[in-house]
């Protein structure tokens, strides 16, 4: 188990420096993937067998094509961006100090999870089930309409005014 | 009784025998290396077998003969073609992505074989018996994803790219259809366990007609829609666009020639028989019998009839049924399959919740409520999106 963990975190670490390091971007997305399998193998050998494949559906299977997709759909033309008001060189840094912050915050201040017991055993699916729509469902809720709102938000970005009558024929959509 | 236990057992004591010899400490790795290698070698030859039965089959549809050159009505063909295959010389583009070309074919291979082994191919007969089964094989199916776009884009060819593109669209389309049709299954057997989920289809309705999931509305209408994204998944006719011989000469596959593209076939087939299998598992009872007085053939037996069941209904379909184009395909996935999906969890609920009734004429209640509740809106549903086409007479330009 020592061994599985030392094998999948030492790849992991490497597939991300490569993520962030590499000039093609999209070997950079393809390393990101490697890290998510590297996520879901950690996963497995904690005995979470449910979110270990929900990982690679979600992350290896729809994220990632999520993310090469937006590569390659915004690499060919110029993208319009605003001036954005704080320097690019410091805007990363502090996004990224200010979630690892809050996630320190929110480990060191929740309570010490329970020692483990004999008696403790793998969480089965059904279990996980039952918490996630009875204990969890408002979290559940919440993170559903977050994914809608999300969801309306692509389709209004998406969506072409049609153009005012030219006489010509639209073009497909 | 015994003989039927002796049979089911049958396809596993050599195994058994075999593992007599093996050290304890050894035996857990050699169990695996058995069953790994035993699915490995059943569905590559049942590849090869399939490539033979698909020419001889489309060659019948078409009024020719096929393949009948190499053995006995061309049996060995595919041998022969294998060992063409593998002799042919690989070739990788000058500007093609040296790591990505070569990784692609078998990160398309690999996690399918993976996929098989969580299978039930009879009453003992599970490699790999995992409590979320399904989303494991689902997981697995979804890496194929990356395998085509790595395919595509490593070969940096403009074909390669519009078929990957085409492909990756297609793929995570059907994906949700096929995701919601597989959860009805889910919802009457209460587990993700394929072993459990075969289990809830146990026992005979008076008659002696089996208790499998095709046979309520809900389970029938989960079952079509399930193959729909199976020949979505698996690239076949109708749904071959990413390859589209005739517009974009074959896509992904375009750069890659000998065992490589072979790799690829292969791949595909083995995803087919995937999902057929899972498809069998969920709504055809699985391993199990039809009628009780059939209960005595062994279990595998009866799988491998309805995969080959299942794959002969694949080969008509693509012998019968034009290719799609792109919008259609995609209409057709999310106006039309996605909300039929959610209609046929919620038949499958309505169904669990009137399992209680005991009146006269109830079961006729269900079915009529539950069947409606697909049927309906599959009809309006199917005629909003013809729009006037519904109404008018059908005219073939190139058959009148």
């Amino acid at each position: 188990m020592e061994t599985a963990f030392t094998v999948l975190a030492l790849g992991m670490l490497v597939a991300a420096a490569a993520a962030m390091s590499l000039r093609n971007l999209i070997h950079c997305a393809l390393c990101l993937v490697g890290a998510f399998g590297g996520a879901a193998g950690l996963f497995l050998t904690l005995g979470a067998e449910f979110v270990a494949f929900a990982q690679v559906l979600v992350y290896v299977g729809a994220i990632s094509i999520l993310i090469v997709f937006a590569l390659l759909l915004t690499s060919t033309r110029a993208v319009e961006t605003a001036q954005p008001w704080v320097p690019p060189r410091g805007l990363g840094p502090t996004v990224a100090g200010l979630v690892t912050g809050l996630l320190l915050a929110a480990v060191g201040l929740s309570p010490g999870l329970p020692e483990k017991t004999a008696a403790t055993s793998a969480v089965s699916v059904q279990e996980l089930g039952r918490e996630l729509l009875t204990r969890q469902a408002p979290a559940l809720l919440a993170v559903g309409l977050l994914l809608t709102a999300a969801l309306i938000g692509a389709v209004v970005v998406a969506l072409r005014e049609p153009p005012p009558t030219s006489g010509k024929e639209e073009p497909p959509a | 009784m015994f003989a039927v236990e002796t049979l089911n057992q049958g396809p596993g004591s050599p195994g058994q025998l075999w593992m007599q010899w093996v050290p304890l400490s050894w035996q857990p790795a050699a169990a695996a290396l058995l069953g790994a290698a035993t699915i490995v070698a059943v569905f590559a030859g049942l590849f090869a077998l399939t490539t033979w039965l698909e020419r001889k089959g489309l060659a019948r549809i078409q009024n020719r003969p096929g393949p009948n050159r190499v053995g006995p009505a061309g049996l060995l063909q595919p041998a022969a073609d294998g060992l063409k295959m593998l002799l042919k010389e690989d070739i990788r583009p000058w500007a093609a992505d040296p790591w990505v070309h070569t990784l692609a074919p078998l990160l398309k291979v690999v996690p399918v074989f993976c996929a098989l082994a969580v299978i039930p191919f009879g009453r003992h007969l599970v490699a790999l018996h995992l409590d979320a089964g399904l989303v494991f094989f689902l997981a697995m199916g979804a890496i194929t994803e990356v395998a085509l776009f790595m395919a595509g884009w490593g070969s940096r060819n403009k074909y390669s790219l519009l078929g990957a593109m085409r492909a990756i669209a297609q793929l995570i389309s059907y994906e949700v259809p096929l995701a919601l049709a597989a959860l009805t299954a889910v919802l009457a057997a209460g587990s993700l366990s394929l072993p459990a989920i075969v289990d809830s289809q146990a026992g005979w309705y008076p008659g002696g007609l089996a208790r499998w999931h095709v046979f309520t509305p809900w389970g029938l209408a989960g079952l079509v829609l399930f193959f729909i994204g199976t020949t979505a998944k698996a690239n076949r006719a109708p749904f071959d666009l990413p390859e589209g011989e005739s517009e974009i000469i074959a896509g992904h596959l375009v750069e890659y020639s000998g065992f490589k593209y072979a790799l690829f076939f292969l791949g595909e087939y083995l995803l087919l028989f995937g999902y057929s299998a899972v498809g069998i598992t969920l709504f055809l009872g699985g391993w199990r019998a039809p009628f009780a007085w059939l209960d005595w053939i062994p279990s595998p037996a009866w799988f491998a009839l309805k995969l080959l069941a299942c794959i002969a209904w694949f080969i008509w379909l693509r012998g019968t049924v034009p290719r799609l184009r792109a919008d259609q395909l995609m209409h057709f996935a999310w106006k039309f399959l996605l909300p039929l999906g959610l209609l046929a969890n919620a038949a499958a609920l309505l169904w669990q919740a009137t399992a209680g009734w005991d009146f006269a004429g109830a079961s006729l209640l269900r079915w009529g409520l539950a069947g409606g509740l697909v049927l309906v809106p599959y009809q309006v549903l199917g005629r909003m999106l013809l729009g006037a086409a519904a109404g008018r007479p059908r005219h073939y330009r190139f058959a009148d």
